[in-house]
């Protein structure tokens, strides 16, 4: 085991891959001399130089059109956008042609892709640059989206994401990047997709989280705790596949459930975590399942307005004192 | 769609196309963006030897039974449409000379990148005709499983990529795999199709830059064929030429007659032997004409008076090609009628197969979702199969 910050942990995951495999490849903007837009990929230039390190023209349909001819063919490309907000330029690609071409074809085409940047809020970049986009791809059969919150799973799963035969979409976050975790040094450590984790055990209510919410309810649940109420957190890593089992499980035990995420409520990804709920564990259910999520308004730039947009540790308290019949 | 008509008196004459010989031109292959158009084939059937592609008898003839066969299959596929036997079918009428003549250039190793209106390269590079028209019914053989719509097919074993419909999302996907192959030393090019109105596209731009910074071992063949739908060339762009476009990204580009199967020959042997020496990517614009409407769900009388058309069909590929034929080969009227009616018993015994077989089975549906099938669609499948069936589906 090693400290590592999450940059740190997805950089390890990306050279321990390029150096098992010669067909996997980095292409982004910024990420060779300029060390990556927010120094993920720090060094990698150096070490694999630049055909396997590729500072890309600025266009983010273009490298991923460019990405899915190169996977066809049998390579393995990682590429990086500056942010998933700018994979809306690329979204035709994503959705028309990386996500469909295996079932287009008939099973003809391969497409072994894994895209990742930075995704949800960061401070004060205003609403294009705000985006929580794994709602809008984890609609998207063919497609696998991961989001992970600690440095572990961040490299463990990226590592499974590379190896994995489909694409890939692997969302970091840039207010994560610097937290710190235990990180296992083995080259053989994965992490399976689909497959959640409880990241704090508890009694009375299950708070389901991904991403960089998942330590804002590890915070709520501190709160909690003083307040005598006992909060278990799942930690869902993967959006797609989804873990149904743990999250049932989960509410199993409490009986109240609180999804927390960035990103809009409407059709969200935890509207589809309620769902699954109120199907599978309808009679475990002692109050309606809850979200806590980013309001439904673009994101101001304003720091305080900012602030009452993104949600924080007392939306999540508050949502969880409503399912607890105690606000 | 828009129906909207253009004012304008006369036939969009393609990008500055001129319908009149002009003076012999020399200046092939790399000498790039004069507004020259590469003619080979003369009017009466003779051919210019400045760029001549020197090809055996027996090769126009193949050549030339492709184009036939192209344009049969054409007008009997917009047949089985009108009567309501299959949903769509795009063609390409008057772009035979075009397709053939490009992908006959193409080697065994190289990859096609296809648009939509090149079922003629994909027959030339070995697609069975038979499941072709399996593709047309969306039938169990059909080798996209009757997941897309007619001619929206792929065939990996001939080297034929899939056809989407979102316009040029294949160019920047043929850069990538031509890029990908060099970097594994694979010896091969791409040669990827797109229409007058991709290069409005970003992919477009992007898949020419990139090509022209990795110097990508790749064929753009751009089919102006005067229309994006009812949107004329005129209205496509404000350049001279789709060509020039490529010099801005480092690209040679060469202009030439697509109507005119020697010179599309030649240009594209040529762009193929520069990629196969390393040089990088070469951009065509092959100036054709899109006779028919843009497929078979669109009426072309909204937007482009019959007339238009005339001096298109004096210029028709195949009407040239077959006056070379005559001047020397002594092709004959006898000789034509055998290839109609050899096409024609094979296009109907072929479509009285496709038509009686199955649709795909329904497991299918859930295949190639995923590399592996997850759970969650092994549940919707059986879920499926216990419930009622749709009327029509065969079962199984």
């Amino acid at each position: 085991m090693t400290v590592l910050r999450y940059r740190e942990a997805v950089r390890a995951a990306m050279i321990e891959e390029m150096e098992r495999d010669e067909r996997v490849y980095l292409v982004g903007e910024e990420v060779g001399h300029y060390q990556g837009a927010y120094k993920v990929t720090e060094g990698m230039l150096d070490k694999f130089g630049s055909r396997r390190v590729i500072d890309a023209p600025i266009t983010e349909s273009g490298f991923t059109g460019i990405s899915i001819g190169a996977a066809m063919v049998g390579l393995r490309p990682i590429v990086e956008y500056m942010t998933w907000n700018f994979s809306a330029v690329a979204f035709d690609q994503i959705l028309n042609n990386a996500a469909k071409l295996r079932q287009m074809s008939g099973g003809q085409l391969t497409i072994p892709l894994v895209l990742r940047a930075p995704n949800g809020s960061a401070r004060q970049v205003g609403s294009q640059h705000s985006h929580s986009m794994e709602h809008f791809y984890a609609h998207i059969p063919g497609l696998k989206v991961l989001a992970p919150a600690m440095p572990a799973d961040a490299k463990g799963l990226l590592k499974s994401a590379i190896r994995d035969d489909n694409p890939v979409l692997f969302m970091e976050s840039e207010t994560l990047y610097g937290v710190k975790g235990e990180v296992p040094d083995d080259p053989d450590f994965i992490v399976p997709l689909g497959v959640a984790s409880i990241v704090r055990e508890g009694t009375d209510v299950s708070i389901i989280a991904w991403s960089r919410m998942v330590h804002v309810a590890l915070e709520a649940a501190a709160e909690l705790e003083k307040e005598g109420i006992s909060a278990e957190i799942v930690d869902l890593r993967s959006l797609r596949p989804l873990d149904e089992e743990t999250v049932v499980r989960s509410v199993t035990k409490t009986h109240r459930a609180v999804v927390a995420h960035e990103g809009w409520p409407y059709g969200g990804v935890g509207a589809e975590v309620a769902d699954r709920i109120q199907r599978l564990a309808f009679d475990e259910l002692d109050a309606p399942v809850l979200r806590a999520t980013t309001l439904d308004v673009p994101m101001p730039y304003n720091a305080r307005l900012e602030q009452y947009v993104i949600p924080q540790a007392a939306r999540i308290i508050e949502n969880v004192h409503r399912v607890l019949y105690k606000s | 769609m828009s129906t909207a008509t253009y004012s304008t008196d006369r036939p969009p004459n393609v990008s500055g196309a001129s319908l009149e010989p002009q003076a012999a031109v020399a200046r092939h292959p790399l000498d790039t963006c004069a507004d020259d158009v590469i003619k080979v084939l003369r009017d009466d059937g003779s051919l210019d030897p400045a760029h001549d592609p020197k090809l055996a008898p027996s090769e126009v003839i193949a050549l030339y039974r492709a184009m036939v066969r192209v344009r049969q299959l054409d007008e009997r596929l917009v047949a089985l449409q009108r009567q309501g036997r299959i949903g769509f079918h795009i063609g390409s009428l008057g772009e035979e000379a075009a397709v053939l003549g490009s992908v006959s250039a193409t080697r065994p190793q190289d990859w096609v990148f296809p648009c939509y209106r090149e079922f003629g390269a994909a027959l030339w590079r070995g697609l069975p005709l038979q499941r072709y028209i399996d593709n047309m019914f969306g039938n169990a053989n059909d080798t996209v499983k009757g997941r897309q719509m007619p001619d929206h097919y792929t065939y990996r074993e001939g080297h034929f990529g899939s056809v989407s419909s979102p316009i040029g999302t294949q160019i920047t996907q043929a850069v990538g795999f031509a890029w990908a192959a060099k970097l594994r030393r694979d010896e091969l090019a791409t040669l990827v199709y797109f229409g007058d109105g991709a290069t409005s596209s970003s992919d477009f731009h992007s898949a020419l830059n990139f090509a022209g910074v990795f110097k990508v071992p790749v064929v753009f063949f751009c089919r102006n064929n005067g229309w994006a739908i009812s949107v004329p060339t005129e209205r496509q762009t404000s350049s001279n030429t789709f060509a020039c476009k490529g010099v801005a990204y480092g690209v040679p580009a060469v202009r030439v007659d697509g109507n005119d199967l020697f010179a599309v020959v030649k240009v594209a042997r040529d762009a193929i032997a520069r990629a196969a020496r390393g040089e990088g990517a070469t951009l065509i614009e092959a100036m054709t004409y899109r006779l028919s409407g843009h497929s078979t769900s669109d009426d072309p009388k909204a937007y482009r008076p019959d007339a238009w058309l005339d001096p298109w069909r004096r210029l028709d590929p195949i009407e040239r090609l077959r006056r070379h034929l005559e001047r020397t080969q002594g092709w004959t009227e006898a000789q034509d009628r055998e290839i109609e009616v050899a096409v024609d018993a094979e296009v109907k015994a072929c479509i009285a197969v496709s038509e009686k077989v199955a649709p795909p089975s329904l497991d299918s549906m859930f295949e190639d979702v995923y590399a592996e099938p997850p759970w969650h669609l092994v549940e919707q499948r059986e879920q499926l199969k216990a419930g009622p069936r749709p009327k029509g589906h065969g079962g199984r």
